[in-house]
């Protein structure tokens, strides 16, 4: 797999190698940190024992929860051709940009005590319904994780040819027969990868214990590091979560890298299928139930961010619209950084792969490593690393920049390592005996092939940063802010009105900064 | 369009405020958020003293009580603020064993505070008492101690602070230790179920019982006042407890590090002055630590007032805290 016969330049070595060098410090070498300050000989007491069980639990909860819904809603929408089915498919893939404290404030808006629903069961006399605490993080977790599951479980559902649903009714095959010869293996393939990510995912959550958890008995790893560092003052018992956080997820990161298959974005969902076994009333009935439920789960907070945020949007203090410029500045650099570490990574991989073919694994230890290494540790290790010379609230935006920059590392790499490839081995040879060199032949030849991906994953990795409420905790002066940070803010001192107007802008600049670069990348190049 | 306008204003401000500080020197004060809010002290306070100081008074919210010393710790000698303003008697062992504060050297004589003062580094600006705040006319027979509010029905719930980061959260744990010393673990065992949420300031706690979320909320005797003389509302009171009520007395002090020293102890004279403690009982609701010459605001007089008071000398406070935290965390994450 010779895609080049150039040899190896030392320029490529040194801008990818020192790519591959800043990712090996944010995420190895702020472990390393945390494990030179890590207190070993302290015993975990009996409250970090159970903040450990909680953070395990509440993962495994939700990820059975989500999937366990995730597989008839699956099933429907893959099944069931109505109006709508293409709106719904394409809304299940917003969560990824949608930011977690925006989802908070619309989950308390429907379920907190004071919630639609809670005001709703007062007319019957039913007590108020209580979020805080277990209930509540699952909960939110769960409304983060169905649209993925969904996604996952109907790519498993295309990925079955239509031959077998067309033989199976030749033959005459029943539901429960179609279930056990079809849908179980196709499941049972699928569901261990679905598990492992939500899993991974639920661990190292910060926000939503944050704003959910509700006291000591709600409490996840990466919230207790947060304490211990901004309560406590107490390096040491942060570090040691850090090391037990890091080795968890680490554990789940292999798993889930040797288990779960690559998601692929397969555009065949326009085929219609029939199920010749599901046209009795009793499975049309069940269907129309579970998606109505699904939907009303998923776009009733969404719904109310609008609904409560269209009003206060307009008479946002200024402090909210210097945080607003302050985000997407961050996730600009933020953006630039990723994509610019993920073209140099991809340049020096590309180059080598016709000696060493690593091509899939690369991208496979770059996820590895930044999901082990949750932003949660790469912030705390540089805390740690910077303290002694320098305020880290000084330089709150840009680390917090660097940080989700790494974070949209693996995302960025999947996408353009890939397009690079092809393009070096479809017109590399090309421009080599044209005479190209240097820029442009990167201009010409390649870029016209990396534009697309590029843009779509400069746009992720942007609104990515946008909702972010991490790092920035940590750091942040009082004084200095992201519009996350503000929200929670308002959140907390219960302006609750002033929140849901950020909310609502939060939402939307993360969704234009995502439409924005996803459409630079698809312009054609005669407007370059 | 409304947007640009405030974009545009927003620079302003910005541009504004770098373009002043270059001319009159800035004193800043780490304080906790409820205090720079508008609505609380911290705008009259701002203006006052920069009547008289011919310097700019930079207020920042920077968490309560215990998040805002790790907040000074963290930063370190490097930290901007002169002065840290807020923490209470629970926390001024522990501040003063960070060696970041430096000492006052001024006689605090005129004080009118429940217990004689004589700290170092550390000058009170106002006192409270802790204490559960309910809705009178949803609570008809509110508990009388913490034995009776553990009897409360399953549905009465109550929303307190984080002792590890709010000074009423660590109030409320020392209130318990000293109620109880020896029975404090099982007293936190039967609060457990009616804890409906922990919050990590207060700002956040009561804002969930002025919204209806809670039944009732940790706070003080004197909250009261702001929906009496406020809101003219008296619907809130305070749960009277017979085991007597903890004491906070908040407290401000220099810090070592600060580059303007002098202003520091200015504004640290003001603070005691008239000028500052008139400003506090209808703005940080709280007695203040010097009587002002025209007494307390009417509607203080319809406060509770404790049969007892309680409160754990500042030099003992250091190891009650940690002995009471472990329990409390314990019990509470079971």
């Amino acid at each position: 797999m010779a895609y080049s016969t150039q040899p190896i330049k030392l320029k490529y070595l040194i801008i990818g190698g020192s790519a591959f060098a800043l990712l090996l410090i944010l995420t190895l070498g702020t472990v390393i940190v945390l494990w030179l300050n890590a207190d070993i000989k302290d015993a975990l007491s009996p409250s970090d024992w159970s903040i450990i069980r909680f953070t395990i639990s509440q993962a495994i909860i939700s990820a059975i929860i989500s999937i366990l819904i995730a597989i008839p809603t699956a099933r429907a929408l893959y099944f069931r051709n109505f109006k709508g089915r293409q709106v719904i498919l394409t809304i299940m893939g917003a969560p990824f940009i949608l930011p977690t404290i925006v989802a908070i404030l619309g989950i308390i808006a429907v379920w907190g005590r004071s919630g639609y629903i809670s005001e709703f069961i007062s007319n019957f006399n039913i007590n108020p319904l209580n979020i805080y605490g277990f209930t509540g993080v699952v909960l939110a977790h769960v409304f983060f994780n169905i649209p993925l599951a969904t996604r996952f479980i109907v790519q498993g559902w295309a990925a079955i040819p239509i031959e077998h649903f067309r033989l199976s009714a030749q033959l005459g095959i029943n539901s429960s027969g179609i279930s056990q010869h079809i849908e179980q293996p196709m499941l049972k393939s699928v569901i261990p990868g679905i598990f492992l990510i939500i899993f991974l995912l639920c661990i190292s959550s910060f926000a939503v214990a944050l704003a959910l958890g509700g006291g000591p008995k709600a409490t996840t790893i990466e919230l207790a590091i947060y304490q211990s560092l901004r309560f406590d003052f107490n390096f040491a018992k942060a570090a040691q979560l850090g090391i037990i956080q890091f080795s968890l997820c680490a554990i789940l990161g292999i798993m889930t890298v040797m288990f779960s298959k690559p998601v692929q974005f397969s555009s065949g969902l326009d085929i219609k299928i029939e199920r010749w076994d599901r046209t009795h009333f009793r499975y049309l009935l069940f269907d129309i139930f579970i998606l109505t439920f699904v939907c009303l789960f998923l776009f009733l907070p969404l719904l109310s961010i609008f609904i409560r945020g269209i009003i206060p949007i307009f008479s946002l203090p200024n402090t909210v619209w210097i945080a607003a410029f302050n985000s997407i500045l961050v996730a600009i650099v933020s953006s630039i950084i990723s994509i610019g570490m993920a073209i140099s990574m991809s340049g020096l991989i590309v180059r080598v792969s016709h000696k060493f073919p690593i091509t899939s694994q690369t991208i496979e230890i770059v996820s590895f490593l930044t999901l082990a290494a949750s932003p949660f540790i790469i912030g705390t290790g540089l805390f740690i690393l910077l303290f002694p010379y320098i305020s880290p609230f000084t330089i709150a935006l840009p680390i917090t920049a660097l940080v989700n920059a790494a974070m949209a590392l693996p995302f960025a790499l999947r996408m353009i390592l890939p397009a690079m490839a092809r393009a070096e081995k479809n017109y590399g040879k090309l421009a080599d005996s044209l005479g190209m060199t240097k820029f442009s032949r990167f201009r010409i030849a390649i870029w016209p092939r990396l534009r697309r991906p590029v843009g779509f994953s400069a746009g992720l990795a942007a609104a990515l940063s946008m909702g972010d409420l991490g790092v920035i905790t940590l750091f942040a002066p009082a004084d200095v802010a992201t519009l996350p940070l503000v929200m929670y803010r308002l959140m907390s001192s219960y302006q609750i009105s002033a929140a849901s107007g950020v909310a609502l802008l939060l939402v939307s600049l993360s969704i234009l900064l995502f439409w924005v670069f996803d459409r630079g990348g698809q312009l054609e190049h005669n407007i370059r | 369009m409304n947007k640009f306008i405030n974009i545009a204003a927003g620079f302003l401000v910005a541009s504004a405020t770098t373009a002043s500080a270059q001319e009159l020197p800035k004193l800043t004060v780490y304080t906790y958020d409820s205090f720079v809010s508008d609505w609380g002290p911290g705008p009259a306070i701002k203006k006052a003293f920069e009547e008289t100081c011919n310097c700019e008074l930079n207020l920042i919210g920077a968490g309560d009580g215990a998040a805002l010393l790790s907040r000074l710790q963290l930063e370190g000698k490097r930290t901007e603020a002169d002065i840290a303003l807020g923490l209470d008697t629970n926390l001024t062992a522990r501040a003063a064993s960070t060696g970041l504060f430096a000492e006052h050297n001024s006689e605090l004589k005129n004080l009118n505070l429940p217990i004689d003062w004589s700290d170092d580094l550390f000058i009170p600006y106002d006192w409270g008492y802790f204490a559960f705040i309910y809705d009178n006319t949803k609570v008809k027979n509110p508990p009388k101690n913490f034995e009776e509010l553990i009897m409360m029905p399953d549905d009465f719930k109550i929303v307190i602070q984080d002792p590890r980061s709010s000074t009423p959260g660590l109030g409320l744990l020392l209130w318990v230790k000293e109620a109880y010393p020896d029975r404090a673990a099982e007293i936190w065992e039967g609060l457990a179920p009616k804890i409906l949420t922990v919050t990590a300031g207060w700002s956040e706690a009561y804002g969930m019982f002025t919204e209806g979320e809670t039944d009732m909320v940790l706070s003080y005797t004197t909250s009261p006042a702001y929906h009496i003389i406020a809101e003219n509302d008296e619907t809130k009171s305070a749960a009277n407890f017979d085991e007597g009520h903890y004491m906070q007395i908040e407290v401000a002090a220099k810090l070592s590090s600060s580059k303007n020293p002098e202003l520091a102890d200015k504004f640290l004279q003001f603070m005691t002055s008239d000028g500052f403690q008139s400003i506090i009982p209808t703005t940080n609701w709280m007695y203040p630590a010097v009587l002002p010459t025209n007494g307390l605001p009417t509607g203080f007089e319809k406060l509770i007032s404790p049969s007892k008071s309680l409160l754990i000398p500042s030099n003992k406070a250091q190891d009650a805290r940690s002995e009471a935290l472990s329990e409390w965390l314990t019990v509470l994450s079971q």
